[in-house]
């Protein structure tokens, strides 16, 4: 005669699902990806020059095979090129098309968010970095030039709207900030210069 | 009073573990969702370099990846490679086949949001980079990403 078989008690069986859950959420590292978005200028086309840009206008950074920098024909640290590219891309007074002789010059953009016309540096930085240049050290360099102009978007940003590029909810905003301060980033087309 | 006592005296009461399953289905799908599952096995060794200003990779579904470091078996040699999907790249050509196969994989209005991401190791050197970048310039995949770990930022 089978005996009625007795139930488990299951009751504890919730606490150790919860230990389990606990367990995972404390040890599963959610990798999410982070990184440096930028956009790849479209290869130049055959049969026409590059266009010639003022001297003025350039901000040259260059990498070599060691990792050293030279920021417009000086050698350079990678903690002064912040600065120096904030200072290079500043644009202090957007109504007027004024300019110091040793700043970029500027154009006019139509930008209705910040009051009409106002007038955008035409400033380029222009990277180049040897085939030997190590990728942290590349990485470096535009984390600085990115870092200069998200600041260089703060201030703006702040200025007009009262807060952080970052904390911009609407797009539009977004975009005028974008227009007006411009990741002007140019990568040299690659040369062999120092070999590997 | 003595109604009470009567039913307390005998043991106790089987707890009902009707709900267990769904604890554990609750399990299920939590770690369904939030695993993301690598598509690719990792034939090289990639610790990407570390910067602040990064930004989060959206949708991850229009992401293709390359990978680029030295290989984790040394039978490959110690100078870094490009793997594409599951296999080393012989020839830098194979690049555009991988992206045109990533564009053949998806619908015509998302192909031009196709973000390359670029898991590249920070010894590696640029040069191997910068050949990648051509060959997906000429490819016309603009949309790239150098994947960076987040480093907190120092406090001045």
């Amino acid at each position: 005669m089978a005996r009625p078989v007795n139930e488990i008690n299951a009751g504890s069986m919730a606490d150790i699902a919860f230990l389990l859950l606990i367990f995972f959420l404390v040890t599963t590292t959610m990798d999410v990806d982070t990184g440096i978005t930028r956009k790849l200028p479209p290869p130049p086309p055959e049969d026409v020059d590059p266009p010639k840009v003022k001297d003025r206008n350039i901000f040259k950074v260059l990498v070599n095979k060691n990792d050293r920098l030279l920021l417009n024909g000086k050698p350079g640290d990678i903690s002064m090129l912040r600065i120096m590219a904030k200072e290079f891309l500043n644009n202090g007074n957007l109504s007027s098309n004024l300019s110091p002789e040793d700043m970029p010059e500027k154009k006019s953009v139509e930008i209705p968010l910040l009051g009409g016309e106002i007038w955008v540096s035409k400033g380029i930085i222009s990277l180049k970095n040897d085939r030997g240049t190590s990728y942290n050290m590349y990485i470096q360099v535009q984390n600085e030039l990115a870092a200069g102009i998200r600041e260089l978007r703060d201030e703006l940003s702040n200025e007009y709207f009262g807060m952080r590029f970052d904390q911009l909810a609407d797009q539009d905003k977004i975009k005028a900030v974008q227009k007006a301060v411009p990741v002007a980033i140019s990568e040299a087309e690659p040369e062999d210069i120092g070999g590997n | 009073m003595a109604k009470f006592k009567k039913k307390g005296g005998k043991g106790t009461p089987a707890i009902s573990t009707a709900s267990l399953p769904d604890i554990i289905f609750m399990l299920l799908f939590f770690f369904m969702v939030t695993t993301t599952m690598r598509e690719a096995t990792l034939l090289v060794a990639v610790t990407p370099p570390q910067a602040t200003e990064v930004q989060k990779l959206e949708k991850k579904s229009l992401v293709d990846y390359i990978y680029i470091g030295p290989p984790l078996r040394k039978v490959f040699g110690t100078e870094s490679r490009i793997q594409l999907n599951d296999q080393f790249a012989t020839d830098i050509k194979e690049v555009r086949e991988f992206v045109e196969l990533g564009r053949s994989q998806r619908d015509e209005s998302e192909k031009k949001l196709i973000t390359i991401s670029l898991k590249v190791n920070k010894d590696t050197r640029m040069g191997i980079v910068t050949d990648v970048k051509q060959e997906l310039r000429e490819v016309g995949a603009f949309k790239i990403n150098y994947s960076t770990a987040k480093r907190a930022i120092a406090k001045k």
